[in-house]
């Protein structure tokens, strides 16, 4: 096919793939920076995965509690990420969040309040003080829904249930996306100056997991083919409390707010499990701590009937339920048929968050490729080893501007793009050959496989055996996903036929996660080898870069960037936790 | 364990038929939990939207047993179990296919309502009775159910002139903001079309986040459209003034 020829093509200054509030947040800033916008959504807008963050965005605001500023918030995030952190990324989060917060109060955000009418912050696992801004448990509705209407008004052209399929280069810049509507199946171009991904996580690729349909890994794996470095890869947040009953619903997130606002959890002999893990931080440990003690727990045999454990919060007011946990009330009210007021939850751990991601420069979230800028969970470096609950939402607040900045500033001094046929030519074949080629693979079953494969392999608890074990089966499932065929149907809105190529970005997302893992030779954060308990004082010092090489992929350790000034403020909580 | 009979809409826009489907039911299970599964092992085709399974992001509206619902909100052993399930697309939408219908008319309508805009003495000190106001329409997931009932829409396909109830739980939101500086009563008398509302309440029975839609957004705002209207203060100043997005009097 040639491009122009029966093919719809736009053309754009930034083209923002994934409309999650890193992508909204994005978009709103280049649109205000006078750059023409488009704003792709694989789902209908203001139905990305943002809408299911529950417990609240985390900024030092100090209303509640005074002590509060960047320097502490920046400390928890560091210590939480185990030091792995883009310490800039980690410093510029903890400073401007503050600002974003008040900013999305003024776009008509509404958030719960203190008793002096500002803002009211709640208590989180690993953060130091009551920090975060929130909204009952739907603060990530609250958020979504903010920048959507802020976006909509704002001369952003918004292409709804379009998938990108692949982006394209002229010479060693980015020039453009292809992809398809989800409706029609039609295939469509756009040639843009500037792309920005923010296309969110993969949990998708675990069979128990928080993620909604759409967290195939997209992103990642578009940056990847497009020559972008990766990095973080190996850590991989698994949520400590995700529902384990009934069963359609396994691993449904359970909101860290529970937790927040007094919860406690147990274990079937009615022990407070975690002062054994965590006695200084108990219940609000950080979050790999928890979900390493649950999983401990249950395998140990201390664990529910159904595979869990106890989180009860029936010793807390019923209204206080009902209204800081509103969600969580009729959740299981209605898919478990528990009164939470009443009964515990059983809860265990669930695939929930990549703190890896595209490799950006912090000031303004441009990757390693020219013209190629990332924000959210789709990127890498802010949250290190291991992601403290609410530092999503500040990120992707923060991180989304800067991205946006930076794409429009490019943007605006770039030369027009020239789209490659040949490329374009390539992207359409792959489609199409799922529906008319020779394959005979079911994706489904494709599916099924490499959820069970990372479910097993590359869970909370690694192995050399099974993370060599996971590169082989990965290595057969990119094989069997090339041949893979469309069972039924045709290209309009057909289910099928988009999961072909989504076991593409899959398999190369998780093939990073995977490899990563196999090197890093230690436990720290959210990454924990059987067969490397400690950790370990050179992986402290480096993160891991994974990038496309000529002979497949490659993974190589690279100096954690750390910044001098940053230093006292690091060298002091290090000495804290010493003491 | 049993054995679970549904009929799902299987077509496009040119026409369609129900087709039958069995699986093996679990404990728990949703409506969406079983058009997934006769998807992955029966209809591999079959179009359905869905993104959350959690009742949070509104996607997999549609009508089970001719009830508007959503379908992970949708228990199987609510029904009786020798009964087939009969699962159909939103009927008040254009179909695309299978289950999955066009819902743009609402992001076009979204669009006309003109969007927060802060008073410019706002301190931005608001109570919590406030926010517990507003917070209600604020949990709106957008699964335009409520406008799938209603029957201005739903059976007089009266799209161009009336907003439907999500609109007016948005609108509402906005409205009750203590900061916001805009009226938008002309809007919602004219382009928003909300004297074609009747109460029937359909809208509030369908609301998956039991928003009370007719009472609290409805008719309030019904009650200021009159209050306008036939407020003779309001109504010389609208003369001395033309502007179409009004400040709040």
């Amino acid at each position: 096919m040639e491009a122009g020829e029966g093919l719809e093509a736009h053309d754009y200054d930034v083209i923002v793939i994934g409309a999650g509030g890193a992508g909204l947040r994005a978009a709103i800033e280049t649109s205000a920076a006078g750059a023409r916008t488009a704003l792709i959504s694989k789902s209908l807008l203001g139905k990305a995965h943002t809408i299911m963050a529950e417990g609240g965005v985390a900024a030092a605001l100090a209303n509640v509690d005074a002590e509060d500023s960047w320097e502490v918030h920046f400390q928890d995030t560091m210590f939480s990420g185990k030091y792995l952190n883009n310490w800039r990324m980690a410093e510029l989060h903890a400073k401007e969040a503050p600002d974003r917060v008040r900013e999305l109060e003024r776009w008509g955000g509404v958030f719960d309040r203190t008793p002096d009418r500002k803002m009211s912050q709640r208590a989180f696992g690993g953060h130091t003080y009551r920090r975060l801004v929130h909204i009952g448990d739907r603060t990530g509705r609250e958020l979504l829904r903010t920048l959507q209407d802020k976006a909509v008004h704002q001369d952003v052209d918004v292409f709804m249930e379009c998938t990108i399929t692949r982006l394209l280069k002229d010479g060693d810049r980015v020039c453009g996306a292809f992809g398809y509507w989800r409706p029609t199946g039609e295939f469509v171009l756009f040639k843009a100056r500037a792309v920005v991904l923010a296309t969110g996580g993969a949990g998708r690729c675990w069979k128990i997991t928080s993620n909604s349909w759409e967290s195939t890994g997209d992103g990642h794996a578009l940056a990847y083919e497009a020559g972008a470095s990766l990095i973080d890869m190996e850590f991989v947040q698994f949520h400590p409390t995700g529902m384990v009953w009934p069963p359609g619903v396994v691993g449904l997130l359970v909101t860290e707010a529970v937790r927040g606002e007094g919860g406690t959890l147990r274990n079937s002999e009615g022990e407070r499990f975690m002062e054994r893990y965590d006695p200084k931080r108990l219940d609000l440990s950080t979050r790999d701590v928890v979900a390493r003690a649950i999983y401990t727990e249950v395998k140990e045999g201390r664990g529910t009937p159904r595979g869990g454990v106890y989180l009860d919060v029936s010793h807390l007011p019923e209204a206080a339920v009902k209204t800081k946990l509103e969600g969580m009330y009729d959740q299981f009210k209605e898919l478990a048929g528990v009164d939470i007021t009443k009964e515990p939850m059983e809860v265990g751990p669930t695939c929930h968050y990549f703190m890896g991601g595209v490799r950006v420069d912090p000031e303004t979230g441009s990757s390693s490729v020219a013209g190629l800028f990332s924000a959210g969970e789709c990127s890498g470096g802010m949250n290190g080893a291991n992601r403290l609950g609410g530092n999503s939402l500040s990120d992707i607040l923060v991180f989304g501007k800067r991205a946006g900045a930076g794409a429009a500033g490019y943007a605006a001094q770039a030369a027009a793009p020239q789209i490659d046929s040949g490329q374009v030519a390539g992207a359409a074949d792959e489609l199409t050959g799922y529906l008319s080629g020779p394959g005979t693979e079911d994706p489904y079953a494709l599916q099924t496989e490499l959820e069970t494969a990372m479910q097993e392999l590359v869970g909370i608890f690694r192995d050399e055996d099974g993370l060599v074990a996971a590169t082989s089966k990965l290595e057969e499932l990119q094989r069997r996903a090339a041949n893979a065929r469309v069972p039924a149907g045709d290209r309009a809105f057909n289910p099928a036929w988009n999961l072909c190529h989504d076991l593409q970005t899959m398999t190369t997302c998780v093939e990073a996660v995977t490899r990563a893992a196999l090197l890093r030779q230690e436990s720290r954060g959210a990454h924990s080898r059987l067969d490397f308990p400690a950790v370990d004082e050179y992986w402290g010092a480096h993160n891991i870069i994974a990038r496309k090489a000529p002979d497949g992929m490659s993974v190589e350790p690279v100096p954690v960037a750390k910044i001098a000034e940053l230093e006292p403020l690091v060298e002091e909580r290090k000495a804290k936790e010493r003491a | 364990m049993s054995l679970r009979a549904f009929q799902i809409w299987r077509g496009d826009g040119e026409g369609g038929r129900f087709a039958d489907y069995e699986i093996e039911s679990q404990v728990g299970m949703v409506v969406l939990d079983a058009v997934r599964e006769i998807q992955r092992t029966q209809a591999k085709d079959l179009a359905v939207r869905w993104n959350c399974k959690a009742a949070k992001c509104g996607c997999c509206a549609a009508e089970v047993n001719g009830r508007p619902r959503l379908m992970c909100k949708t228990r199987l052993d609510q029904f009786p179990e020798d009964d087939s399930i009969r699962v159909e697309p939103m009927r008040a939408f254009p179909l695309i296919r299978d289950l999955v219908t066009d819902v743009s008319w609402n992001y076009e309508v979204d669009k006309q309502i003109p969007p927060f805009t802060p008073t410019e003495d706002a301190d931005w000190l608001i109570g919590q009775e406030d926010v517990d106001r507003m917070s209600e329409f604020r949990k709106c997931i957008e699964c335009f159910l409520c406008q799938d009932v209603c029957h201005v829409l739903r059976n007089h396909n009266l799209k161009s002139n009336y907003f439907g109830p999500r609109f007016m739980v948005r609108i509402a939101s906005l409205e009750m903001h203590p900061m916001d500086a805009l009226d938008r009563t002309e809007l919602l008398e004219h382009e928003g079309g909300i004297g074609l509302c009747n109460i029937t309440k359909c809208c509030s029975d369908v609301c998956p986040e039991h928003i009370t839609i007719t009472d609290n957004a409805i008719i309030p705002l019904k009650e200021r459209v009159v209050d306008r209207r036939y407020d003779p203060l309001t109504i010389l100043g609208r003369k001395l003034s033309g502007a179409s997005r009004r400040m709040k009097s």
